[in-house]
Order: structure tokens, then sequence, then C-alpha cells
């Protein structure tokens, strides 16, 4: 152990890293450090997942109990003395609800803080290609943060036109919108600039012999992440300024002639199309959503193979999907429009591109499931998440076809459908896998492991609570319940028979968010009370685990080189049932240090 | 950029060129859109220039056509891809009425309420 | 370790890290007045009546405004040739004019933008309008941006030259990118507002 030590003090001294003589701000609230800038943003994520999921629990109350005072709280939330939320608060909860969980919580999780912390350790790089970058990439979302949560307390209250602002509602809106648009413009910019670092550091800092085939699945997923983000976004940071030209300037980019208000005709220019905001937003919104789940369908890959001790079944099938399903995410945003008006033909164009997107996700899909098969499953946490995200992904995905096929989107648009449609990919999905992730890598990041226990109760709690506030919504939403209806649908004669089930599903939402008790204790507890644990706790290969816990700065103390691919587990006639990519042949696989 | 002197004043010389024609696509730009033709046939000679100058400055200014990265042709490729959609594919949804003016009901509600004020 | 790549070219994939950024970053800028131009495109499309360039925008000065961009993206890329010639006092020479001239284009702008306000051609006048001064504004913010940019490798971090010459010329060239890029948009900008 002297000679590492040694070593690693030249090493340090030789590049010249001054590490140990940063100050306080430096080192953790300024840091250029890719470990601390990830960590950053996973804690500002969780946080602000928690916050939107709370938001979404006062909803919850009011569809449950149309009209009934809402408890503790309620003092906040209406115009009047008798504490009933007001229409427009319940609008401002469903906006912002949806704003902060894709862009405030799951993506700066998942990119942010997954991307950045375990994709430049995976290709064996010190860091990202522009440290500096990084952290104004942090800063800048967590401003953007800062002015949506601001919005609140502006007169009016936050944005309530939806988390896809449609003009002309939202044009007409009270100021809270306007904040949406600015901080919507610092979480874009923030994007940006990850997104052209995620892109140059996996090109250009992979270390010798980690080639694109022997990439991690997770480095492939981030990859074609970063570019739907580098692309997809622009136009959505060019439709919020001319949103905000039209809120503060007058001006009618979206505000067609005509218009008439209760407060009588619009004194506005018009000419604008509201169909324009439509095509600008659903053209980032739709690669977006691909955004939410390709990094933890990277999550999943590394944990499945992890725990079934063999390979993941067809890499290069799944990169090859990854590649085309990122290419299509570009041409099918006006699935989102089929009612809009729009002819026939082109309905059929996007219709069709939309069908043969569920192609590459069915691949990949099959892939995760088919790499179950052969394998000696160790049920381990991080493990059940993953599991559980096979089939919820399924579920999600599969109730999106009728959605993508025109005719019967007729009757399930905006119907609540929809909504369980796309909570099924992105809670029991995507969240599920982010879980699944902390649990796996909070060992390498702390040195320690969450407790086992704590992290059961959490899964099976949280599995059967989500259950029962989504699948019901297939059945409301068949019944034609509409989405966005601030008393849950109680004036409408179609609906009467379904309403019961609003009460189920408050209830398993209010189950869902007791069960997050344990995951919040458990991952502030295991920081100083996990069991101990050396580089290494699951066995895997991937280069990450080559590296102490929590690993120091410049994270390689001699810098590392692939000797193989990323998945070798059980290969025949190996001396270990896993052999690490950074290890040289007939070296002992066993990892050296503890 | 290649790195020699004599291959950097060869590029120098280049640039001159380059800002000569430039300077004549400007020109003849301005003087087309004195021509009487149609919107569509003014719309098309326009572009054709415009996307004839910005070649050479991505030619030759930005030294694109030396570049031999295939990770950044295929990145550009893909811009130029999207870009092409983006400005295409939103006109079809309206293909069906273009050039006819979608207004609400309202559109001549100023009308209207100036003559019921009588 | 440090960052390998900052300046000398990775083999496999041909760049440096700085010149891969700023292209992607370019390429994101190309979606960004993308998506304006779509709505050029779809607002004109729809409209009843859309005015011609000239009636409301001045065709010899906006001409003039686009000789004296094009000039710059001249005097840009002579400067990074100078660099590579080695001859620096050239290069401040020419970094100087590629910071002077985009200046007299937002003043000439700024002139233009002063007449439109005195006539009340506000952008909520129109969607023709509307959409002149929100392009033309966007892209006036980033001649400003490309302004700071190149001032700053003109004045103080010339001295970057002097110390470590190769990371500068991979500054100077990242920089020029990004001008000729800002000088594109102009290129497409000009005949779409002001001459159809």
């Amino acid at each position: 152990m002297e000679n590492v030590a040694t070593a690693e003090e030249i090493a340090h001294a030789e590049h010249g890293h001054e590490e140990h003589e940063l100050s306080f701000l430096q080192a953790y609230v300024f840091s250029q450090d890719h470990k601390v800038i990830g960590i950053q943003y996973a804690i500002t994520a969780l946080l602000f997942l928690l916050f939107g999921f709370t938001l979404m629990m006062i909803m919850r109350w009011q569809l449950a109990f149309p009209f009934r005072p809402v408890p503790v709280i309620g003092g906040l939330l209406g115009a009047n003395n008798a504490q009933l939320m007001a229409p427009e608060f319940y609008n401002s909860l469903g906006a912002m609800h949806g704003t902060i969980m894709v862009f405030l919580g799951v993506v700066p999780l998942a990119v942010g803080g997954f991307g950045n912390y375990v994709l430049p350790l995976q290709i064996g790089a010190p860091d990202m290609a522009f440290p500096r970058l990084n952290m104004a990439s942090y800063w800048s979302f967590f401003l953007g943060g800062i002015v949506m949560i601001a919005s609140f307390f502006v007169p009016g209250g936050a944005a309530n036109s939806g988390w896809t602002s449609y003009a002309p509602l939202s044009v007409i809106a009270t100021e809270g919108q306007t904040w949406w648009l600015v901080g919507m413009i610092f979480l874009i910019t923030s994007s940006l600039l990850g997104s052209v670092n995620f892109i140059v550091t996996t090109l250009q800092l992979r270390a010798p012999g980690m080639s694109f085939m022997r990439l991690p699945f997770f480095v492939w997923a981030q990859l074609v992440t970063s570019f739907l983000l580098l692309l997809a976004f622009p136009p959505l940071e060019a439709a919020g300024v001319l949103q905000i030209m039209d809120r503060v300037a007058d001006t009618s980019f979206f505000m067609p002639s005509g218009l008439v208000t209760g407060d009588g005709p619009l004194e506005i220019s018009g000419g604008g199309s509201p169909l324009l905001w439509q095509h600008l937003f659903w053209f980032l919104a739709h690669p977006e959503v691909y955004v939410l789940i390709l990094p933890a369908l990277g999550i999943v890959g590394e944990i499945v193979t992890n725990n079934t001790r063999k390979p993941l079944w067809g890499y290069r099938v799944l990169v090859a999907s990854l590649i085309f399903l990122g290419f299509m995410s570009f041409i099918v945003w006006a699935h989102h429009m089929f009612l809009t008006g729009m002819g026939t033909t082109i309905s059929t164009f996007f219709q069709t591109t939309t069908m043969i997107i569920s192609i590459p996700s069915v691949v990949i899909l099959s892939a995760l499931f088919l790499s179950l098969y052969g394998g000696s499953i160790r049920y381990t946490v991080p493990m059940l998440f993953a599991l559980a995200f096979l089939p919820m992904f399924g579920i999600g995905g599969l109730t999106g076809l009728p959605l993508g096929l025109t005719a019967p989107d007729i009757h399930l648009h905006d119907t609540y459908y929809v909504i369980g449609h796309f909570h099924y990919v992105v809670a029991p999905g995507t969240i599920f896998a982010l879980f699944g992730g902390i649990y796996y890598w909070y060992p390498k990041a702390t040195g320690r492991l969450m407790n086992d226990m704590l992290g059961r109760i959490h899964f099976w709690g949280s599995i059967i609570a989500i259950n029962c506030v989504f699948m019901p919504m297939f059945i409301t939403g068949l019944a034609g319940m509409n989405r966005r209806l601030y008393d849950g649908g109680l004036e409408y004669a179609h609906v009467q028979e379904v309403l019961e089930w609003n009460q189920f599903m408050s209830y398993g939402a209010w189950a869902l968010g007791f069960f997050q008790i344990f995951f919040i204790f458990n991952f502030f507890w295991s920081i100083r009370h996990g069991k101990k644990v050396g580089d290494n706790p699951w066995d895997a290969t991937t280069l990450e685990w080559q590296t102490p816990s929590p690993p120091p700065h410049g994270n390689f103390s001699t810098p590392p080189e692939a000797y193989r691919g990323p998945y070798e587990y059980s290969v025949p006639g190996a001396s270990s049932d896993f052999s690490m990519q950074g290890q040289a042949p007939g070296a002992n696989p066993e990892p050296a240090k503890v | 950029m290649s790195g020699s002197a004599e291959e950097v004043r060869e590029h120098i010389a280049t640039y001159k060129k380059i800002a000569g024609a430039l300077a004549v696509g400007t020109v003849v730009t301005v003087l087309v859109s004195y021509l009487d033709v149609s919107v569509a046939i003014g719309i098309t000679i326009a572009l054709i220039i415009a996307t004839t100058k910005a070649s050479l400055v991505v030619n030759y200014f930005m030294h694109l056509g030396e570049e031999r990265s295939q990770w950044l042709m295929v990145t550009l490729g893909l811009t130029a891809i999207f870009w092409l959609v983006l400005m295409l594919v939103p006109l079809w949804t309206i293909a069906d009425h273009i050039g006819v003016a979608n207004t609400l009901p309202n559109a001549n509600v100023h009308e209207i309420a100036e003559g019921e004020e009588h | 370790m440090e960052i390998p790549y900052t300046v000398a070219e990775r083999p496999d994939t041909g760049l440096n890290n700085v010149k891969l950024g700023i292209w992607l970053f370019l390429a994101s800028e190309v979606m960004l007045f993308g998506g304006l131009f779509s709505t050029y495109i779809l607002l004109r499309v729809g409209a009843v009546e859309w005015p011609l360039g000239a009636e409301f925008l001045n065709i010899p000065i906006g001409t003039v405004n686009t000789v004296i961009l094009i000039a710059s993206s001249v005097t840009m890329v002579m400067a990074y040739a100078s660099l590579k010639l080695g001859d620096f006092a050239k290069y401040k020479t020419y970094m100087l004019a590629t910071v002077l001239l985009p200046v007299l284009f937002l003043c000439i702008k700024g002139y233009e933008y002063y007449e439109k306000v005195s006539h009340d051609h506000l952008p909520s006048h129109s969607t023709f309008l509307a959409i002149y001064w929100t392009m033309t504004a966007l892209h006036g913010l980033h001649i400003i941006g490309g302004i700071v940019v190149n001032g700053y490798f003109w004045g103080p971090g010339s001295k970057m030259w002097h110390a470590k010459p190769a990371m500068f010329e991979n500054r100077v060239e990242a920089a020029g990118l990004y001008w000729h890029f800002v000088d594109l948009v102009w290129i497409f900008l000009f005949p779409v507002l002001y001459l159809l």
C-alpha cells in the first residue's frame, strides 16, 4: 500500500492540482469537479422531485374530495376564507408539477446527476472536457429553478397554462407565465452547455482501448441523449423568446386575429398562429421524452448485466436501436397535434413515423428482457428497481400505441388515458430506474451501502402504490374523463361511473408519498451509518469500479486503459465470474485496492 | 488548418478571392430584388444566392472543406436534416389552406362594436 | 491526470476539444435561428397580406451593413492566418478591425431601430415587424457576444500568445468559427427580411 500512496503523491505533485488548497467555496460550491457537480445536480433535482410530488399530492386532494377544504395548508390555496382550492391554483399546481418534474427533476437527475458523475469514470477520463462550462451548467439550472419557484409568489401565482403553455391562453395568462418562460430559458441554456460538454467528453476523452463498441451501454445512452438535447431544445428557446415578446411587447406571433376576452377585443395586430407555438414546443418536447427514458434504459442495462452475471444481450443491436430511436424522435412530434385540424396526409405521416419509432423501443426492451434469460439473478435492491422497470416501461410503451394512431387518438386525446400512459413510462419507468441507479452507485460516491431493508420497503411500497395511482387512469381515460379538470370531472355525465376511482388514486398517491420517506431517510442516514465498502462492492466490470470509493480528484491515479468489452461476466474458462474492463490480461481479476 | 507558411499564404490568396465573390454575390442579390418577378421566384433566386455565399464562408473561412472528422460531418448532416424538417414540415400541416388566412369568427368585432354604439 | 486534447488533435477523431465544442454549439445555434426562420415561414404563408421588405426597411442601409459584416469575416480569417504565420502585429490589426466593424454595424442598426420607433413601427405593429425586430435583435445580441469575445482576444486575452501560442491560435480559431456563423445568419437574414 505504501507504493501506491507514494505513486499518488507523485502524480499529485506532477500535475500540480492544488485541490488541497481550494477553499470550501471552490471545492464544494463552485466546484469544477464533475463528481461534485454531479452530486449537486442530483441533490437539487431530488429536492425538486419532492417538491413537484408534493404539488401533485395537493392536487389529488381536490380530485378525491372536490370542494372540501384542504387540511393544514388550505389557507394558502384559495381566494376565499373557506380554504377551498381556487381553480386557477389547481391549474398552477398542474402546470408546475409537470414543469418541475420534467425540467427540474428527472432530466437534471438523469443527465446532470448520473451523466456527470458516472460518464467520465466509465470512459476512463479525469473529468469532463470543459469543467468550468460544467459548473456554469449547474448554476444556470439552479437559477432557472429559483425563478420557477419564485413564480409561485408573484401576483396571480405561478404559470397555470399547462406545462405545454399553449397560446393564446398562455399569452393572456398572469405574470407567473413570464417567469416560467424566463426560467425555461435558464434551464435550456444549462442543458445546451451540458450537452456540448457530454458529447465532447465522450468523443475525445475516452481512455486508450476504449473504442466506441466497448463503451458501456449507459455511455451510449447519454451520448444519444446529448444529441437530442443539443438539436431539439433551441427551437423551444426561440419559441420562449417569441412568447415573451407576445406577452410583454404585445406582438402577435401566436395570437390570431379576432381574439376577444372578457375585457373585449384584444388590442393586438393579430395574424399570428397558435399552431406555431405547438410546432415549436413539440419539436422539442417529443425528443424530450426520449431524453427522459434513454438514461434510464442505460442505467437499467448496467444494473441488469451486473446482477445477472452475464453480458447484455445484443449489444450492437442495442446501440443501433438507440441511434435509430434518437433520429426518429425528431420526426414524430405532431402526434401530439392530431386534433388540431391537420390534413389526413400529414397525420398519416406522423402516425407512420410514430409506429416506426416503437420498433427500436421494443427491441431495446426485448434485449433487456432477453438479458435475464440464463442469468444468475441477484435480487439486490438496484436489481429490484431495474426488474420492475421492465414491465412498467412495457405498459407505458404499449399504451402509447393507441395514442399514436390517429383514429383512437380522437377518443383518447387529452383524457386521463394519456396521463396514465406517460406517467407509466416516467414514474414506474424512468424514476424507478433512477432509484435503482442511486442504490447502485451510492457506494461508489460515498464508500457506503444504503440500508438494504429500508431499500426493500421503499421498493415494495412504491411499486404497489404507484400502480394504484396510475392503472385506474386508463379506466377513467377510456371512459372519457378529461385531463386538467380541477373538479376531477364531477360535472360530466359520461364519467360519473368512474369518479370513484379518483379517491382510490389519491390514496395511492399519498401512500406512494409515505413510502418515499424510507428512501429519504435511508439516503441521509447511510452517509454516516451505511455499511462501509471498498472499490467494487457489486463485483462489476466497468471502469468506475476500479477507482476508490469515492474517487479522488482526477479519478484515476494512473491513466486507465480498456482491455476488453464492458460486460465480461461469466467468461468460460476465466478464474472469476467477472473480468474488469480496465484490468490488464493475466492480472489478478480481483481488484487490488480495498 | 494545416501548418506550413506556404499553405497559409495559399489560403490567404483564396480568402481574397472569396471576399470578392461574396461582394459580387451581395450586389447581385440586391439587384435581382429589383426585378419584376413573382414572390416564389424571387425567394428561390435569393435563397440560391444566399446558400452559395454561405457555402463559400463555411467551406473556406470555416475550413469545413478541409475537416476530415466523421463525427463532425455526421453532426452537421443531422443538423441540416432536422433544420429542413423544421422549415418544411409545419408548412405541410397548413398545406391545404396556404394563402387563405384563417381568422376567428370575431375578426370583425371592431366594426360590429362601432356599429352598435349608435 | 490533465485533460487531454485541449489543443492537440486526438488521432481517431481528428479534432481538438475546443473545435469540436464550438461546432456543436454552432449546430445548436442553427436550430435556434431555425426556429425563428420556421416562424417567419409559417407566419408569412398564413398571412392575409405581407409587406415587401422595402416598405418598412431601407435596402441601401441593409446592403451597407451586409458588406460591413462580410468584411469583418474576412478580417477575422486574416487575423487567424496572421497568427499561423507568426505575425502578431498583423493579427492585432486585423482583429481590431474585426471588433470595430461590427460596432459600426450595430450603430447603423441602432439608427434603423430609432427610425422605426419614431414612426411607431414597433414589433406590435404587425407580424412582419414583429419577426423583423426579434430576428435582428437576437442576431444583434449574438454580434455583441462576438464583439466581447473578439475584443477579449484582441486585448487582455492576447497575452496568451506569448505564453502558450498553440493554445491561443486554437482559441482564436474557435472565436473565428463563431464569428463566421454570425455572418452566415445575416447572409440569410438580409435577403429574407429586406429583399423579399
